[in-house]
């Protein structure tokens, strides 16, 4: 819950007229000026923009005319999805002055069900990194801890979220880039089953693991926006042609009988003891609700972060061939020749962990490596969603920490690519196997650093997974706790 | 697998047109040798009879009515190039 209250409220006091959404959105930008030049959430923000959608929602509101399933909420956005006329940077001086010449689906998605959007929120470069240290422009800051980082990719969007500067906000998770943040910030944050929500207009980072998703205050926010955004789109070929289920109206009901599973290897060597007690102690929470807690076991999935930054670089090294200097973007001011531009160019306005993972990925997919590397990891990919094909059929949902440690220190892993890469170890199986998976908030750190419980389920049950979610934050009030920002 | 080299790093490199200094290949040839070595656990792993899995949801041939719809206008696609005439991209030669 937000300093507005739960999103339950928030909607309800919108729809009596009891607040508007200029008010709303009014207090969003206020909160931005007094907050974010410490948090440093914000890449660009829409003052004017965002205050006339209000204005124009309110209005329409006030004729009795419809509106919208999010009625005047504000939503930041990553700055990974095209906004038309706005700038979308995708946090890297490759992009710094590109203006996308249309929407994301989802960005149209998000206005024609009245939401306002207030700005777009930092990130790491091309959603590569779990800190957002590797923006081109500035560092953001936990917000519990402005020593720590908020976590990343969509680290923006998470600590705009925990410093109360929005109620609901979207990021997007490759392996865990919704997930790991709204851990280390306190809030919730989901990844939807893959091909649940369109790619249309996300800037491409690993398509076949890509998933745009909701990060809000509370369950019932990231039930609601995932519903305004989720559903085919024949502009993505892989949006799944499924009907969209009432998330938000479903999501307070909760679940009988409800069987979580827990695999031994979430619980091994490099868990610290305080994720592990916090996330112990949730399943606890469960249980006094009636629900079962079943053993299970995913063998493969200590394969995981091998197999994905395989894949994931793999697939970055050919989506991001298309920064050329030519048809948009940064172009070098001084070449020899063609081939010389391109080098130059992506030389100097990639950062150094895209161009990392550019390396790796050719490297993989090079003449003599193929089979070794790319291939095996597809293949080891198939495994890890046997392994839980194999655990759905004795429980529900799978239980298990968002990361192995709260939020770290910034700087504290800058140099060592691998460390940081080691800590998507949870995360990165629902995306190898296109699951929905969240995380909400469990607990407190001995520091006072939010910790966080990962709920995973079958393809296409999110609404199992929020509804599951929603009675264990019902039932223990994690998400009432706030982080204290100074003036 | 053998150990990564800084000559191999810098083939790589050029492959992937990528401009690196001198202080970024010495520092990617360590980086990206520990991650390989790292991902060479896979190696004890047999796959033989696996099936590679290239994707979550595996769609194969999605097929939509062959119409035309609007596309972007011709200023619009422009708009964002580093150096164009109005009409077209313009890049530097590419014969000599």
């Amino acid at each position: 819950m937000s300093l507005f209250g739960s999103t339950a409220d928030l909607l309800t006091r919108l729809d009596r007229g009891e607040q508007t959404s200029v008010e709303l959105t009014a207090a969003c930008l206020a909160a931005i000026d007094e907050h974010d030049g410490r948090i440093g959430a914000f890449l660009s923000v829409d003052r004017h923009g965002a205050l006339e959608q209000a204005e124009a929602i309110d209005r329409r509101r006030r004729a009795g005319g419809p509106v919208g399933p999010l009625a005047g909420l504000p939503v930041a956005v990553k700055d990974v999805l095209c906004t038309a006329g706005r700038p979308t940077t995708c946090a890297s001086r490759m992009l710094e002055r590109f203006t996308p010449p249309y929407d994301a689906h989802v960005i149209a998605r998000l206005r024609a069900a009245d939401a306002v959007l207030v700005g777009k929120t930092n990130m790491d470069e091309f959603a590569m990194g779990s800190s957002t240290e590797n923006s081109a422009f500035q560092v953001t800051r936990n917000p519990w801890d402005l020593e720590r980082t908020p976590g990343g990719s969509s680290g923006g969007s998470a600590a705009a979220l925990a410093a109360g500067m929005v109620p609901l906000a979207i990021g997007s998770d490759t392996g865990g880039s919704i997930r790991q943040p709204a851990s280390f910030c306190g809030v919730v944050g989901m990844k939807p089953t893959y091909g649940r929500v369109s790619r249309y207009g996300l800037v491409a980072f690993a398509s076949s693991l890509d998933q745009v998703g909701p990060l809000a205050s509370d369950v019932t926010g990231a039930a609601v926006l995932l519903e305004a955004i989720a559903g085919r789109d024949r502009r993505d070929s892989t949006s799944l042609d499924v009907p969209v289920p009432e998330f938000g109206r479903r999501v307070d009901e909760p679940l009988a009988g409800l069987r979580i599973g827990i695999a031994r290897e979430h619980f091994a060597e490099g868990l610290e003891a305080e994720v592990e007690q916090a996330v112990r102690e949730a399943l606890g929470a469960y249980r006094s609700q009636g629900a079962e807690i079943v053993e299970t076991a995913l063998p493969h999935s200590k394969y995981a972060v091998a197999v994905y930054y395989l894949i994931a670089p793999s697939e970055a090294s050919s989506n991001l061939a298309r920064y050329d200097g030519v048809h948009y973007g940064r172009r070098a001011a001084e070449f020899e020749n063609m081939i010389d531009m391109y080098a130059a160019t992506r030389g100097e306005a990639f950062g150094e962990e895209v161009k990392r993972r550019i390396m790796l990925g050719t490297y993989a997919l090079s003449a003599g490596y193929y089979d070794a590397y790319y291939l095996k990891a597809l293949k080891v990919r198939r495994l890890i969603r046997r392994d839980f094909d194999e655990a759905f059929e004795h429980c529900d949902v799978i239980a298990s920490p968002v990361t192995p440690r709260p939020a770290y220190r910034i700087g504290e892993l800058a140099g060592d690519p691998l460390a940081m890469y080691l800590g998507d170890i949870y995360t990165i199986g629902a995306n190898l196997a296109g699951l929905p998976a969240l995380s909400v908030p469990c607990g407190f750190s001995g520091s006072g650093l939010p910790i966080g419980l990962q709920l995973v389920g079958p393809p296409l049950e999110e609404e199992r997974l929020l509804r599951a979610a929603r009675m264990y934050e019902r039932a223990t009030g994690w998400h009432r706790r706030r982080a204290v920002l100074g003036a | 697998m053998p150990r990564l080299t800084r000559d191999e790093v810098r083939k790589v490199a050029r492959l992937a047109r990528l401009k690196l200094g001198d202080d970024e290949l010495d520092r990617f040839t360590t980086q990206l040798g520990q991650v390989l070595d790292y991902v060479g656990v896979l190696g004890e792993l047999d796959t033989e009879d696996v099936e590679p899995m290239a994707h979550a949801v595996e769609v194969t041939d999605v097929w939509r009515e062959d119409v035309v719809s609007p596309s972007l206008a011709r200023e619009m696609a422009l708009a964002n190039a580093p150096r164009s005439d109005g009409r077209f991209f313009l890049v530097p030669p590419i014969l000599d």
